[in-house]
């Protein structure tokens, strides 16, 4: 008999994470950050090498359109701005195809939230005060501020700002990851990615909050450069116990520079012979109708619930797993 | 041969890696909210026995191993190669010191253990977890002793060494862990 009908967490993390919810949606209340609702299915995908999206076939005959599972809210959040919801938030369902593992299931669950006129250190704020509140039970340590370039040096002794490719390949020799050469070539972007997650990660937050913030510009996916040092993207990510909790911004409001990333993100595509996809016009469109200062933080809320639970893996904390889904 | 992709990674395939066979230990998925996947994977070679880790690009792809570990019978040793024979078909596989290892002091003729084949020739040998083998030479008990405090060096039909309790006596069959190295107990006729 099939016993896989059952939940594949404990009935108890239903309950937290009930509780997660409502303390997330009270913390915005008291703030008056507006809750909304957008579209999982979209028209657009995000161009993203790096996310690989679901696609599905709307049937509306005799028209069929190819609509994609979001793989994040942040587009059509940003049409909310645009069109002057002012601080918004959302709890929603996030798609990323091929990303299963220990700290993956392809279909998460993300808190997203954008707050109009906030710079990066007042986003990083309100975040530290959100983690704060969610892990009041939990005796938190000190929360600890790195920038890109110096947590990056004091785990490597490579500067990530100042690209050397032998330097790099010398130190993964040296560092017992050889392959990292072959896999990265003299691509610095997957140099970062792949010695940041292997040697830096792991050791950030061993009990607090760490947020490492001024990424290099090749790393700034949706957030502005800052302006008086332009190879810096202003950018924060969140980790805690070495697992990556949250990705933000200052958001990128320039319509023109959006495209030339969009472009970037498409000749990547094209380069790596990934499925070719649109630039959605519509984002571009509010974009470019005027996106008022904003910075925007998303926090994955299954990894959040596995912290909360002393989890081992993400399908402690779901109810159904993508292979009992 | 199948190809297998790193989510097929999962504990216990066997995989060709470096020319080597060798077996998936351990698969983790890494990856940035923003960046490369990739896969960080323990592996362990079969012919050293050696885990060493190996970080792939998400989707990378291994050629499967043809490795199947078989239940056979030990036969003998011809001096080079030990013989064993696989019990329903009568086929008959040949190993030599280095393949066969730390098996050998604990294989007694007519006993069952596990030959691994790689592309059909033996990779390694396993003997089976318990085995029960006579003491050919050990020192005589002293008098009084029932516990076996220290214990002694006893050695086995086989060659092995194992440590045994001051009682025991040259002669008596004793069950011994292959694994560890460790006496059980004595084995009663």
């Amino acid at each position: 008999m099939l016993t896989d009908w059952q939940p594949a967490c404990d009935l108890k993390l239903l309950k937290l994470r009930a509780h997660l919810l409502q303390q997330i949606r009270r913390f915005f209340a008291e703030r008056c950050v507006l809750e909304v609702e957008t579209p999982l299915l979209c028209h657009a995908a995000g161009t993203d090498p790096n996310l690989a999206f679901f696609s599905s076939r709307y049937e509306s005959p005799p028209n069929q359109h190819r609509l994609f599972l979001q793989t994040s809210p942040e587009f059509a959040m940003k049409r909310l701005l645009a069109a002057g919801s002012g601080s918004i938030f959302q709890i929603c369902k996030a798609f990323r195809n091929n990303e299963a593992g220990r700290y993956h299931n392809p279909e998460f669950t993300l808190l997203e939230w954008y707050r109009v006129d906030f710079d990066l250190l007042q986003l990083m704020d309100e975040a530290e005060a959100l983690v704060r509140l969610l892990f009041a039970d939990k005796n938190l340590g000190k929360t600890e501020r790195f920038t890109y370039q110096e947590v990056f040096l004091s785990h490597t002794g490579l500067d990530p700002f100042a690209f050397h490719f032998n330097q790099y390949r010398a130190y993964a020799e040296a560092n017992g990851l050889p392959e990292a050469t072959a896999l990265c070539g003299h691509d610095l972007s997957r140099w970062l990615d792949f010695l940041f997650s292997h040697r830096v990660q792991p050791s950030l937050g061993g009990n607090g909050l760490v947020m490492v913030y001024g990424y290099p510009a090749c790393q700034a996916a949706l957030a502005r450069l800052r302006s008086n040092a332009p190879h810096t993207a202003e950018r924060v990510e969140l980790f805690m116990h070495g697992i990556e909790l949250g990705n933000g911004y200052h958001e990128l409001i320039d319509p023109v520079e959006q495209e030339r990333r969009f472009d970037q993100d498409l000749a990547i595509r094209r380069q790596h012979g990934q499925a070719e996809i649109k630039k959605d016009p519509r984002f571009l469109a509010a974009l470019a109708s005027g996106l008022p200062a904003c910075s925007g933080l998303a926090v994955g809320l299954d990894r959040i619930l596995m912290l909360l639970s002393n989890s081992p893996s993400i399908n402690d904390v779901l109810a159904f797993p993508i292979d009992r889904a | 041969m199948a190809v297998y992709s790193t989510n097929e990674f999962k504990a216990g395939l066997k995989v060709m890696m470096d020319n080597d066979p060798c077996a998936i230990v351990e698969n983790e998925f890494v990856k940035p909210g923003k960046g490369q996947a990739f896969n960080r994977v323990k592996i362990r070679n079969l012919k050293t026995g050696r885990v060493i880790e190996r970080t792939f690009k998400s989707g990378e792809t291994l050629d499967g191993a043809d490795v199947i570990d078989v239940a056979m019978q030990y036969l003998y040793n011809d001096g080079e190669f030990r013989h064993f024979m696989v019990i329903d078909t009568f086929e008959q596989y040949q190993a030599d010191e280095k393949i066969v290892g730390d098996a050998a002091q604990w294989l007694k003729d007519q006993d069952l253990c596990t030959v691994t084949l790689w592309n059909d020739a033996p990779l390694a040998v396993t003997p089976t977890n318990f085995v029960e083998l006579e003491i050919i030479e050990t020192d005589p008990g002293v008098r009084g002793d029932t516990s076996g405090g220290g214990g002694k060096p006893a050695k086995l039909t086989t060659g092995a060494v194992v440590r045994v309790p001051l009682f025991v006596q040259q002669g008596e069959v004793i069950k011994v862990d292959t694994r560890t190295g460790e006496y059980i107990s004595r084995v009663k006729e």
